[in-house]
């Protein structure tokens, strides 16, 4: 069956005075109907950008270039009237913070009804009760009273679950949370989490979970996308990557996540220096200046991302971890 | 979905740039500002410059001419005579001296009051802050040209109360300006180390929180500049300003103004040469605050 | 709302009693009085000359007089239009000047909101960086310099209109523009900076990821955020206008009171100058509270204070 999300080559490229930056390289990747991928990295790997190439929201000195297919159908680059026939509709995205992503100059009732009424022709009575039922399900209380509020008067939790509603709208077949939580408290994260996986478990939709946090990842995805620099890293089922990482990266990441299982009081395991000046990128393997087992291979030839075994792929010149 | 969420990484291959190379560098790209700047310092030369460019004297009248004549270039007389047959040129470029000098001094005048009263009601903080920063609120409703010109009817046209005028109601939006500086650094962690480990206040405004405000500071200067030697010309123009023999363009663009039938030339040059400076002066002024305070413009 | 009104009326109160008394004091302080320009009249005269206009009363005792007759609307007697009251003379002459700034500061909106708008809508084009260079120009050039030469090209040289006088509809054409151009400018430039600033904004980065077509995005989410700087300016706006206003009734003849104004400058006519000053503050206070409810009204955070 087509899969709901095909990245092929994908490409992002910013020009600025000092140059080009490359976002994103080359990055080819799929989403399956009712699955949730997650994409983990470091601020500066691509993550976001690849999504943002995805649905068009690229700035304006950014360029995509390759292809990506929403059920078939290649929409990169696609003219911004069809492209408005997917965005909101069958592909939705829920970004990082939720204070400056709701219009604080509209009442939450005027940016719910306007998908509706875009999208689905509805009127406004119509369309305020759908939004209404959608803030219940996102457990909103009084939803009723509390949709003609302003953004300003909810929480941060609250405009998340907010702003997670109005991407329910139109019941999108993809659903893409650009760092859903970040911004948040740590007890409200969990709270949104878990109101993802419920609504996934409810409507059988895809998410496409972007963090730089793999406690995220961990209980809500099924496959995980490591990102480093702009390229693919490793890609696996999640549980598997967590278990045995086959690249030194992710190995490092899950090996500086403090853990409460361990009893020794240990130094914090972190990756030695900086990810590198994507405008200046080195030689061979990205990750080779921060990486304990690099050898002479990597600086000569970066390494293309390989499968390994089924359902896996990592680049990288070893063999194995 | 800004260029800014790039990570461009810091370490190996971008070298770093201070505040002012960065910026001069930023203001060296914009061609405007550069072709101002060049226009500007050209003006100010040939006003200051010309009692010895031996060039005629601004009081030098020419009886065989008639008054308000056309520009003669044979004799020399670039915008012709005015109307008691002295070179309208000259006297411009002597009016531009007055001008000139009006813009910095009540500049100057306005720095001073403003940096003083900005810094203060920042650093201090609390009630005073609050009563200083109202002052300048009620301050700022005020039509300020009125009150200039009732400074100058009641100070007998004094020139130098002029300039002090001038810059007396110009000062609000520098101590506004200087005020933010103060509050945003004064917060900062630097300064709260600094205090900590026992180093003065009087230091502490002196090596750190002045340092600081002075990119915002340098651009409102080039941009009051401009603002003072309108406001000026705006009173001198209604004959309230500086009185003969001595004229700055204010008041040569009125006499030509009443003229200007049948000695279109005399407007047009006196007009614009004030409009050409005070352009330059804001492109000037815009360039800074891109170089100083870069947004994705 | 209406607690945040009340904060704003009672800043405007003081603010309007500074003006009189600054005012007051400040015509107070000239050296000469109102008549030292005329023949020098006998002792007695003059004596009864100054105690007609109260001027032998102490200074404090005249502020009270005067803050009294304001009460009443009535502003004095000018000194030197003896036939009429300050009252009488602004009265007369306002509504002329309302007529030119209210046209001025409607056409300086319209015109200045849809340009600025419509350059950041091309930003960095050829378009928009010929807009704002000739904003520059319309902000840096005073409105002396303009009034003139447009007088010169259009109503001399071309003979288009009428260089000066009123009554007539093509009487307000040049005032207008020559007074509107620098307002059209600044308008224009902080509109454009200000949509930039919202076009990048996150939520209208929602509102594009919403699939909303691009009118509605640019119209309920992009230019209704981006008005609220313009409605801050538009107290100065107006403040701007009525200072331009003394210059271009003066170039153009018009009978206003900016004229007045500086008649009365010149002919040190005190209550004349102070009842421009007062009246003028006062109208200025009153478009910044203007000003100050709509920001209210579009502004929710604001509005439920």
């Amino acid at each position: 069956m087509t899969a709901i999300l095909d990245v092929r080559n994908l490409n992002t490229s910013f020009s600025t005075p000092e140059g080009t930056v490359r976002a994103v390289n080359d990055v080819s990747f799929s989403i399956e109907a009712g699955e949730t991928l997650g994409i983990v990295g470091e601020s500066g790997s691509g993550k976001s950008q690849i999504f943002m190439s995805v649905m068009g929201l690229l700035a304006k000195n950014g360029r995509a270039e390759g292809s990506v297919q929403f059920k078939g159908k290649e929409i990169l680059n696609l003219k911004v009237d069809e492209l408005n026939k997917i965005r909101g509709v069958k592909m939705s995205m829920i970004f990082q913070d939720p204070m400056t992503s709701l219009n604080p100059y509209l009442s939450v009732k005027r940016q719910m009804t306007e998908v509706l009424e875009t999208h689905r022709g509805m009127s406004q009575d119509a369309a305020l009760t759908a939004a209404v039922n959608l803030l219940d399900i996102v457990q909103i209380p009084e939803a009723r009273r509390r949709v003609h509020m302003f953004p300003h008067e909810f929480s941060g939790g609250m405009r998340q679950r907010v702003m997670i509603a109005m991407a329910l709208l139109c019941e999108p077949e993809l659903l893409i949370a650009d760092e859903p939580t970040t911004a948040l408290d740590v007890t409200v994260q969990a709270q949104i989490l878990d109101l993802l996986g419920k609504l996934k478990r409810e409507t059988g939709m895809a998410i496409a979970l972007i963090t730089h946090d793999l406690g995220v990842i961990a209980g809500l995805a099924n496959r995980v996308m490591v990102m480093y620099a702009g390229e693919v890293a490793e890609r696996a089922n999640a549980g598997p990557l967590f278990k045995t990482p086959q690249h030194p990266y992710t190995q490092g990441l899950l090996r500086s996540m403090p853990r409460l299982d361990e009893h020794r009081a240990n130094r914090l395991q972190t990756i030695g220096g900086q990810p590198p000046n994507l405008q200046h990128l080195p030689d061979g393997c990205r990750f080779r200046d921060r990486c304990s087992y690099a050898f002479d291979r990597c600086a000569a030839e970066q390494p293309l991302l390989r499968t390994i075994a089924e359902g896996r792929a990592k680049a990288c010149h070893l063999e194995a971890l | 979905m800004a260029v800014a969420d790039i990570s461009i990484g810091a370490v190996q291959e971008v070298q770093g740039r201070s505040l002012w190379a960065d910026a001069r560098h930023r203001f060296l790209r914009n061609k405007a500002a550069v072709a101002s700047l060049i226009v500007f310092c050209v003006i100010v030369a040939a006003c200051f410059l010309a009692p010895h460019l031996g060039l005629r004297a601004p009081d030098d009248i020419n009886w065989d001419l008639e008054s308000w004549g056309p520009p003669n270039l044979e004799l020399g007389y670039l915008l012709g005579t005015d109307a008691n047959n002295r070179d309208l040129f000259v006297r411009t470029l002597y009016g531009g001296q007055v001008s000139l000098l009006v813009g910095f001094t009540a500049t100057l005048v306005s720095l001073v009051i403003g940096v003083i009263w900005g810094a203060t009601a920042g650093f201090i903080g609390g009630r005073i802050d609050g009563f200083m920063m109202r002052i300048v609120d009620i301050l700022y409703s005020i039509p300020f040209i009125f009150f200039v010109i009732m400074l100058t009817v009641v100070f007998g046209r004094f020139i130098t109360l002029i300039y002090v005028a001038i810059g007396a109601v110009s000062w609000l939006d520098m101590a506004r300006i200087v005020r933010g500086q103060t509050i945003s650094i004064r917060r900062r962690e630097f300064i709260e180390a600094a205090e900590a480990s026992g180093v003065s206040k009087w230091r502490i405004i002196t090596r750190h929180i002045i340092p600081n405000c002075l990119g915002p500071v340098v651009v409102y200067v080039t941009l009051t500049v401009p603002n003072v030697i309108l406001t000026e010309s705006f009173i001198s123009f209604l004959g309230m300003g500086v009185q003969e023999p001595d004229s700055s363009w204010g008041t040569l663009v009125s006499e030509a103004a009443v003229v200007m039938g049948i000695a279109p030339w005399a407007i047009i040059g006196t007009g614009g040469i004030l409009a050409v400076t005070l352009l330059c002066l804001n492109f000037i002024g815009d360039g800074m605050r891109d170089a100083l305070d870069p947004k994705d413009r | 709302m209406l607690h945040y009104l009340m904060r704003r009326l009672g800043g405007a109160i003081p603010t309007l009693f500074i003006i009189i008394a600054g005012t007051f004091f400040l015509m107070r302080l000239a050296p000469g009085g109102p008549f030292a320009r005329e023949r020098k009249v006998p002792k007695e005269v003059e004596e009864n000359l100054l105690r007609a206009y109260h001027l032998d009363e102490p200074l404090w005792q005249q502020f009270l007089r005067y803050l009294n007759g304001l009460l009443h609307g009535d502003f004095g007697p000018s000194f030197k239009y003896k036939d009429f009251s300050v009252a009488e003379l602004i009265f007369g002459g306002f509504p002329v000047s309302l007529q030119l700034g209210a046209i001025a500061i409607v056409l300086a909106l319209a015109i200045g909101l849809t340009l600025g708008i419509w350059a950041a809508l091309r930003q960095n084009s050829t378009a928009d960086y010929a807009a704002m260079s000739v904003s520059m120009v319309g902000i840096a050039v005073p409105n002396f310099v303009v009034a003139p030469i447009l007088t010169l090209l259009i109503g001399m040289q071309l003979q288009l209109l009428p260089v000066g006088g009123w009554g007539h509809t093509s009487n307000y054409v040049l005032p207008v523009i020559a007074l509107c151009l620098p307002q059209i400018a600044a308008i224009a430039r902080l509109t454009r900076a200000s949509m930039i600033e919202v076009l990048s904004s996150n939520f209208v980065r929602t509102a594009r990821a919403k699939g909303l077509p691009a009118r509605v995005t640019i119209t309920r989410h992009a230019i209704r955020a981006a008005v609220l700087p313009v409605v801050s300016y538009l107290g100065p706006a107006v403040a701007n206008i009525i200072t331009g206003s003394v210059v271009v009734e003066q170039i153009f003849s018009i009978p206003g009171i900016g004229r007045y104004f500086v008649q009365g400058s010149l002919n040190r006519d005190y209550t004349l100058v102070m009842g421009v000053t007062v009246f003028y503050g006062a109208l200025i206070i009153l478009c910044n509270l203007i000003a100050d409810l709509l920001y209210g009204v579009l502004d929710p955070k604001v509005r439920y204070d």
